[in-house]
């Protein structure tokens, strides 16, 4: 049999009708009847004592039916969890209404729940809070210094944890340096924006006691369990649904205080209760990602050899730590090798409360912030030795033979290749003739950037030893008494494809029809046990485990057919979806025929159970590292400190590739929000902890016009840590691009003296850098 | 509460009619009182374009458009584009091109580019691009979206 039919093939997605079509259920979609309707009062203060709240006014207008405060619900919902652990972390109480006090511009106060949602929303205008408001501090940095205001009394200094990582003799290797390249950078604060907001319902049977949940969330497992130590509520009488799920990107990576107070409020009340989130309290009360400055140091030789790097940053944490919110920084650690042998590694970071929203994971996690890191000042290095960009990277890349490949940092590299990512790239982008187009246009007076990025990032999370819940994934497969097969998947896709996919693994295995498959994911009820979708880890992860599963089902339905054909289970082969003795293959019975005689069970192996499922978990023994090349191409206009990218070509490996088509997406997805950091996107809250930036007309998101056509290549290193050879590809994009841009622009504006430009690269931030090159010109 | 009004508003090619309070605002009636979810709201404040409907042949975003300004008016939503099991081309393009992943964009992008192709049957990729702009995409990058549109444009001046 050909080992693939479909795994590799670029199939379209079997998701697509329903949702071309607007037929799809996302959480607001789903109709409960007699469903009542929460909107939240949010706090308009980044820092007050509540002295009170009045809300008997609120309580006593038209559709009203509750009001609830952090008071009154204090003792009946737990603490919004965060389950990354770190041995010097400090957890606030952060529980799911504030009680006496408000620590961000957004903290909810109290909850309207009514007839509809229109009501909801009058009546959070007759809640009357008096604030005291608290001197306020929005900056991490200034939140550190003595003086500072105090955000949790128990914590003066604001440190929220503290991490640090040391391999190998630092202070030897800065020694021993021809040169030392310091670089300070920011990584600013991002809002994920998934195009859904958050939303939740929840519907309590008070006969059955049993509470269902839909929630537009990545980890409907976790949050069951969540919800359950929350509410006190017995998990086996906790369901929770991702029904559709319009995007995510790690912001609904999370349990959030509204999944519980949704929950309990539906319990209170009997009836079911929806909560569906506007865009501003998107930008508000949903995490955000990155937030993080940091100074950089490297070591090297005269040649370019790294020798050691040092990186001390500071983390903004926000007020309250959400899920993973302390796991994300310790991510950057891990991935300060970037593709290179780096010798001896140290990072130190520092936790910091500051009175804005939590930060947590947005695609990439702390591995955009390392990748940025190495990335920026490995281009510093090139360009204070004089050494082209392409050279250094490919000086200190480890070869093909040293994988796998252990970091100073402790990770070992699966499989890379990382020189031939690079040539492929170099070759696509035709870097020699855009280095002399670059030389010649400046004799013109204009000004093009090249740059670079030679990234590998982590992803296939687990195994389970390095995950705080987990890193594992299971996968069920059916064959149903009519042939037609389901597949269970602990994974839950939204947007990324899996429903496609990994019915062509399912498919190719069982050797069964792609319209035959059905695929099953986001409801706890049906999907016995799972871990979700993140972390780039679905395919590698889930998509193993899902193969796995079909692998025992067809080796369950090799016995059967063995009994049936009277033969011995090593002659029969498989083809086609049918079992034969070898050189009969006439004779042969199907996989559906197979499936009926296993719920039929009258004609089964002895001792066999009967059925034709199986059930399998894959626990990874490593992570996985996808790698690969971007190469930016902008031009700058000194005069107006636009930016154009004019070019941008992408060679990504992702290892064994199961759908071309879902990778393409899940890369060029990945760029526009590299490139959106890189030059626009920014979350800006101001010295008094308001938010700037609160708006979809105030946070610059892509849009179609401002990207330009990517090129997309690849190349194909199979992991050895799946037998399915896939690595995972959801961040690839993200990470990989926002130092490519960057580089080319710093590139760009070489002759006026740059060396670095903090993101996002402004129009504006670039104009003032040219005009004061120019002016110092013109003193000079 | 404010006085209802009686509005009747032609949807799909089908009357429908209502009691409602003036300030509803359009998207709303088209989810939640005729019970079209297919309409997404992504901002309420008339930037990410999830909710655009066509309104008497042009694309508008329902999220700032009264219920009551479309009264006696005509909408077409993303559920009436196919006829019957059979695709609209942008339909059948977004599918083949990959042109969407969470799908919540979808409907509204899809109906600005249906716009788009009304007014321009052969669009430039500079003119697709300009033509959604008005429609915000977080999980594609657009690029798919932009094949999708050209593909399209192709097929719907095939039929014609
Ligand atoms: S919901 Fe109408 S434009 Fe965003
Ligand atoms: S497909 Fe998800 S926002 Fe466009």
């Amino acid at each position: 049999m050909p080992l693939s039919r479909l795994v590799g093939a670029r199939i379209k997605r079997r998701e697509d009708p329903r949702l071309v079509r607007g037929l799809a259920h996302y959480v607001d979609d789903v109709r409960l009847p007699d469903t009542l309707h929460v909107a939240i009062l949010r706090s308009p203060h980044a820092h007050a004592r509540i002295r009170s709240i009045r809300v008997e006014e609120a309580s006593k207008a038209p559709g009203v039916v509750s009001v609830v405060t952090g008071i009154d619900i204090r003792d009946s919902i737990g603490p919004v969890p965060v389950v990354a652990q770190n041995p010097t972390l400090r957890v606030p109480l952060h529980t799911v209404l504030a009680v006496d006090k408000v620590c961000y511009v957004g903290d909810g106060v109290a909850a309207v729940v009514a007839q509809d949602s229109y009501a909801a929303q009058d009546a959070l205008d007759l809640i009357q809070v008096d604030y005291e408001p608290l001197p306020v501090v929005s900056d991490p940095e200034k939140a550190l210094a003595p003086g500072s205001p105090v955000i949790h009394s128990e914590w003066p200094d604001n440190v929220a944890f503290r991490w640090t990582l040391k391999q190998g003799n630092l202070a030897k290797a800065f020694r021993d340096a021809y040169r030392i390249v310091k670089q300070h950078l920011v990584h600013q604060r991002l809002a994920p924006i998934a195009i859904e907001g958050r939303g939740v319902l929840a519907r309590y049977l008070p006969g059955e006691k049993e509470l269902t949940v839909w929630s537009s969330t990545q980890i409907p497992h976790l949050l069951k369990t969540q919800l359950s130590i929350m509410l006190r509520q017995p998990e086996n009488l906790v369901r929770v649904i991702a029904p559709e799920v319009g995007g995510a990107f790690g912001s609904k990576l999370n349990v959030y205080a509204e999944e519980a107070l949704v929950a309990y409020l539906s319990r209170t009340l009997n009836r079911p209760v929806k909560w569906i989130e506007e865009r501003r309290e998107n930008f508000q009360a949903t995490i955000h990602g990155r937030g993080q400055v940091g100074d950089v140091e490297i070591a090297v030789k005269k040649d370019g050899t790294i020798l050691g790097l040092q990186y001390r940053a500071i983390a903004d944490i926000g007020a309250y730590h959400q899920l993973l919110t302390p796991g994300i920084p310790p991510l950057t650690g891990l991935m300060l090798s970037g593709a290179y042998k780096i010798p001896c590694i140290s990072m130190e970071v520092t936790g910091v409360f500051t009175n804005k929203m939590s930060t947590d994971a947005y695609r990439g996690a702390g591995r955009p912030e390392a990748t940025y890191v190495v990335e920026r000042i490995i281009d510093r290095v090139a360009q204070e030795l004089g050494i082209d960009p392409v050279k250094i990277r490919q000086k200190n890349f480890p070869q093909r033979r040293d994988f796998p490949f252990k970091t100073a940092t402790g990770l070992i590299y699966d499989s890379g290749n990382y020189r031939a990512a690079l040539s492929k790239a170099l070759k696509l982008a035709g870097y020699e003739k855009l280095r002399k187009e670059q030389k010649r246009l400046r004799n013109q007076g204009r000004y093009l950037g090249i740059g670079l990025s030679t990234y590998v990032e982590i992803s296939g999370m687990g195994p389970s030893a390095a995950m705080p819940a987990g890193g594992w994934e299971s996968g069920t497969v059916r064959v149903e008494p009519t042939g037609k097969v389901t597949v269970l998947t602990g994974t839950s896709p939204h947007g990324q494809g899996q429903e496609t996919s990994f019915a062509q693994i399912v498919a190719d295995e069982l050797g069964v029809d792609l319209d035959d498959i059905t695929v099953v994911h986001g409801d706890t009820a049906v999907v016995t046990s799972g871990i979700g979708t993140f972390g780039s880890r679905a395919t590698a992860v889930g998509g193993t485990a899902v193969l796995q599963a079909a692998t025992k089902v067809k080796e369950k339905a090799r016995k059967i057919a063995a009994n049936i054909l009277e033969a011995n289970p090593v002659d029969l082969v498989f083809s086609g979806g049918k079992f034969a003795v070898k050189g009969v293959p006439k004779k042969g019975i199907t996989i559906q025929q197979i499936a009926l005689e296993a719920h039929l069970a009258t004609n089964l192996p002895k001792r066999m159970e009967p059925g034709l499922s199986a059930t399998s978990v894959f626990e990874p023994s490593n992570f996985t590292f996808p790698f690969g090349t971007h190469i930016c191409v902008v031009e700058v206009d000194p005069k107006s400190g636009e930016v154009t990218v004019k070019k941008y070509i992408a060679v990504d490996d992702c290892g064994k590739v199961i759908n071309p088509l879902l990778v393409d997406g899940q890369i060029q997805g990945g760029i526009a929000q590299g490139i959106g950091q890189a030059l626009w996107e920014g979350v800006v809250y101001d010295e008094n902890g308001q938010l700037l930036t609160g708006s979809l007309m105030d946070y610059a998101l892509p849009k179609a016009k401002d990207l330009p056509r990517l090129e997309l290549a690849r190349t194909e290193t199979p992991t050895p840590v799946n037998p399915l050879g896939a690595k995972g590809v959801g961040e690839s994009g993200t990470i990989g691009s926002t130092p490519a841009v960057v580089n080319a622009v710093v590139d760009a504006l070489a002759p006026f003296g740059v060396v670095h430009i903090d993101m996002p690269l402004m129009p504006e931030k670039i104009w003032r850098l040219c005009r004061s090159k120019d002016a110092a010109d013109r003193r000079g | 509460m404010a006085a209802t009004r009686r509005i009747t508003i032609n949807i799909n090619g089908v009357s429908t009619s209502h009691e409602v309070e003036p300030r509803l605002l359009l998207v709303h009636y088209i989810r939640d009182m005729v019970e079209l979810t297919g309409t997404h709201v992504g901002c309420e404040t008339s930037v990410c374009g999830a909710c655009t409907v066509m309104l008497n042949g042009a694309a508008i975003k329902s999220c700032t458009v009264l219920a009551v300004q479309a009264d006696g008016e005509e909408v077409l939503t993303i559920e009436g584009l196919a006829q019957g099991e059979q695709l609209h081309p942008l339909q059948e393009a977004f599918w083949e091109c990959h042109g969407l992943q969470c799908g919540y964009c979808t409907p509204g992008m899809i109906l600005s580019a249906y716009q788009l192709l009304l007014r321009l049957p052969r669009p430039t990729e500079e003119e697709i691009r300009h033509g959604i702009e008005g429609n915000l995409c977080r999980c594609t990058g657009y690029q798919h979206i932009v094949d999708a549109v050209q593909q399209a444009a192709g097929q719907m001046r095939a039929r014609r």
